[in-house]
């Protein structure tokens, strides 16, 4: 069934009504974007800030990432801040997601539970983490050979896709109005400094303004 | 007097700038301050210095569109979202690389006062006696008393705030009450003070963030937002401090998109008549005359101005018969130093966002101490605890992950150098003429670089700073030693330095053109060696004591 096809099957079932036929088809089909643009489509927003609500999600403490609505702003980065390549490589990683996803659950990632999610991402993130381990390893010599070098410009490294989609839902979850001022504590001006005031475990963290 | 003389011009409006229009028109004379930028009104036109992270697009990040347009800004932290309106627009302002200069520029009214780092610190006497005594370039013809009062003068003005540490390496100033060390550092301090006695020194940095209330200025409320502009105006730039009291004297106009061209001189009186202009915005050319002229348009544009003024006379311009005008470039050389985590605070935390550090003053080669190099470096450095960007060991997703971030991580304490460049005649600067600016005016080329003496000292930079925070307690000490490259200081100095002779240098010792009696440099341009401390402080002196020095001997009829 193709896209077309598929919008055309929904209008049918609904009278008619295709306003709301592409967030009615996030759920069963499959998630994926071939540029930049695609990123900011409903289905891609939605699967975004799942994959941020799994990296920070709601707890007791404070509200997830999901309520900073992160997907939108990965969007946002990924558009205007990302090289060519490190686009390439973010929108692979929503397919690479998916594909992880059927694999190992025979289900895409939006229809996985939570749980599964969290499952899912802890083993990209421990590829990722090992992705980075190797590569700075191999690349080790190279740095060596260049110690005290003034002239040697470290390569730009190819990145990992869940390194990128960790750090801009880190990034854009605690400069959020809601991250800063609910999951941190936010003060526009303090108005004095105190070099020494007391912590308890669990006390959270200032917010950087 | 026509509407194009006044007494005095003064050219530029950063720092040393606004410190001459203040002394000027204070002590009567009319001046015109002409800025090569746009006009940026206090508190009024610092249109994010209020605003919530979230309130930015990127959250304050660079874009590739950025990164495209400031092919230098982008070296370094400079280029953000939040005041890449304060940076020059690097596609209409070029400058060509001989060599690799990271040169950050401010082009408005307030210059890099608005975004400039505050750290205040006074020379000491040996500072002004090492080129003589080295052997390095030329004498310094003046000493720590010619400036000691001045210093004073224009920190009772600017407000640093500051504790008297008694130490002769770092004169104590004319301060208001100190900024606090943190608990981490109080206790580093002590640790460090056991280790060194006296050999060495940690203390709270010297800031121009004032610590109560001055003149019309609230003082500092901890916001840590300082280069966006101040809203209190709590730290001192021209806005908040030098233009609001030279413009209630009457005596002040300021004209912004007014590009110096050439300082207009009359070989018959041997003086400058005035300034040629060429408007920023109109491209028209005007005229301004005066009988003392002020060169402050930050180091380099101070000697591309003379480099372009009475070529008839002398090819290579006013203030080049020494041979020495567009040389001995200099900056602080960094990007080298230490960090480490502190252990047994966990039960401590701080409130507010101190803009402000601690600081260790220079200790090589002097009280006995003798390297394979001359001269020596500082450190700047804070303690504080790690926040949500921190790796967490075997946690990247989910509850457990998110709370443990949101939550303060471990005490880290850091330092970095800041490494004196000794003055080479070969570092320098000229006019390409192949190149032009939007305006169609030549461009600087600069090929200066560090070279042994510097490298050497980084060793122990590096070195040093390991040794010290471990000697201190700090535990899994990491160094780092990246981008040695001139420029990334912003603490550009010399090519029309001071000396006591006129072949040698291009100002004397009240910076004075040797050949021009009228017209003053005292921005760094004006710097005969350039130490280790941060420099803007020096720059103020001297400008108040020059001013004072250019309106008697305009009494005197001697200019």
């Amino acid at each position: 069934m193709n896209r077309r096809d598929a919008i055309g099957r929904v209008a049918l079932l609904m009278g008619g009504a295709v306003i709301g036929a592409e967030f009615f088809l996030s759920g069963c089909r499959p998630n994926g974007a071939s540029n930049v643009e695609d990123l900011f489509k409903q289905e891609n927003a939605d699967f975004l800030n799942e994959v941020a609500e799994t990296i920070l999600p709601t707890t007791a403490g404070s509200p997830g990432a999901k309520a900073a609505q992160v997907g939108q702003f990965m969007a946002v980065m990924v558009r205007d801040c990302y090289t060519p390549a490190d686009q390439k490589t973010f929108i692979g990683g929503i397919s690479k997601l998916n594909d992880a996803s059927q694999k190992k659950y025979n289900a895409k990632f939006m229809d996985i539970t939570p749980a599964q999610r969290t499952e899912l991402l802890i083993a990209a993130d421990a590829e990722q983490k090992e992705y980075y381990k190797q590569l700075y390893k191999k690349l080790a010599p190279e740095e060596a050979k260049h110690k005290g070098d003034i002239s040697y410009v470290e390569p730009d490294l190819p990145n990992h896709y869940f390194k990128m989609m960790k750090e801009i839902t880190l990034l854009g979850f605690f400069t959020s109005q809601v991250g800063a001022t609910k999951a941190l504590r936010y003060v526009e001006t303090p108005g004095h400094f105190d070099g020494c005031v007391p912590y308890k475990k669990g006390d959270k963290a200032w917010a950087d303004a | 007097m026509s509407a194009n003389t006044y007494d005095a011009i003064v050219i530029g409006s950063g720092i040393s700038g606004g410190w001459a229009a203040k002394e000027l028109a204070e002590k009567g004379l009319k001046t015109l301050m002409l800025e090569r930028g746009r006009n940026i009104e206090h508190i009024k036109d610092y249109v994010n210095a209020t605003k919530d992270p979230w309130q930015f697009e990127h959250r304050g990040g660079r874009t590739q569109e950025m990164i495209k347009d400031y092919p230098v800004l982008k070296r370094d932290y400079p280029l953000n979202e939040t005041n890449l309106d304060y940076w020059v627009n690097e596609k209409e302002s070029p400058y060509v690389e001989t060599k690799r200069f990271d040169w950050f520029r401010g082009y408005h009214v307030g210059g890099r006062s608005l975004m400039w780092g505050r750290q205040s610190y006074r020379w000491a006497d040996f500072n002004f006696e090492e080129n003589a005594k080295d052997g390095i370039g030329v004498d310094w013809p003046i000493r720590y008393k010619d400036l000691e009062s001045w210093y004073g003068y224009v920190e009772k003005f600017a407000g640093i705030s500051g504790n008297k540490d008694g130490l002769s390496v770092l004169p104590d100033g004319d301060f208001m009450p100190p900024m606090e060390m943190n608990v981490v550092e109080k206790d580093v301090s002590k640790r460090f003070k056991d280790f060194y006695k006296e050999a060495r020194s940690f203390v709270i940095g010297r800031t121009a963030n004032i610590t109560v209330p001055h003149y019309a200025r609230t003082n500092c409320q901890y916001r840590n937002k300082c280069w966006l502009g101040c809203p209190f105006g709590a730290y001192f730039s021209t806005q908040s401090s030098t233009l609001p009291a030279a413009m209630a004297t009457g005596n002040l106009k300021v004209r912004p998109w007014s590009i110096v061209t050439k300082i207009l001189y009359d070989k018959d009186t041997k003086k400058a008549k005035g300034v040629e202009v060429l408007d920023a915005e109109t491209n028209q050319t005007y005229e301004f005359f005066a009988k003392i002229v002020f060169v402050n348009a930050s180091t380099f544009n101070s000697a591309w101005i003379l480099m372009n003024s009475a070529t008839d006379i002398w090819p290579d311009g006013l203030g080049s018969s020494s041979g020495e005008l567009g040389h001995n470039v200099m900056d602080h050389h960094l990007g080298v130093g230490a960090s480490g985590i502190v252990e047994g605070f966990d039960d401590k935390y701080y409130f507010g966002r101190r803009a402000n550090g601690i600081y260790i003053p220079r200790y090589r080669n002097m009280g006995g101490d003798k390297r394979d190099y001359l001269r020596g470096f500082g450190y700047q450095g804070s303690g504080s605890r790690e926040g949500w960007s921190r790796d967490i060991a075997e946690l990247g997703v989910g509850g457990a992950f998110k709370d443990s971030i949101t939550e303060p991580g471990k005490w880290t304490m850091g330092i970095g150098g800041f490494g004196e460049t000794l003055p080479y005649h070969e570092n320098k600067i000229t006019l390409d003429k192949t190149v032009k600016d939007k305006w169609g005016l030549p461009v600087l080329a600069f090929d200066a670089e560090i070279k042994e003496n510097e490298k050497k000292m980084r060793l122990d930079m590096e070195n040093d700073a390991k040794e010290m925070l471990e000697a201190a307690g700090v535990k899994n000490v990491k160094t780092h030693s990246a981008n040695p490259f001139l420029g990334r200081g912003i603490h550009e100095m010399g090519t029309a330095r001071m000396g006591r002779d006129p072949k040698t240098s291009v100002l004397n010792e009240w910076n004075q053109v040797w050949d021009a009696k009228n017209v003053f440099v005292t921005d760094g341009a004006c710097m005969t060696s350039a130490a280790c401390q941060n420099p803007s402080l020096t720059y103020m002196a001297l400008t108040a004591r020059a001013a004072d020095h250019a309106v008697s001997e305009l009494k005197k009829g001697n200019i």
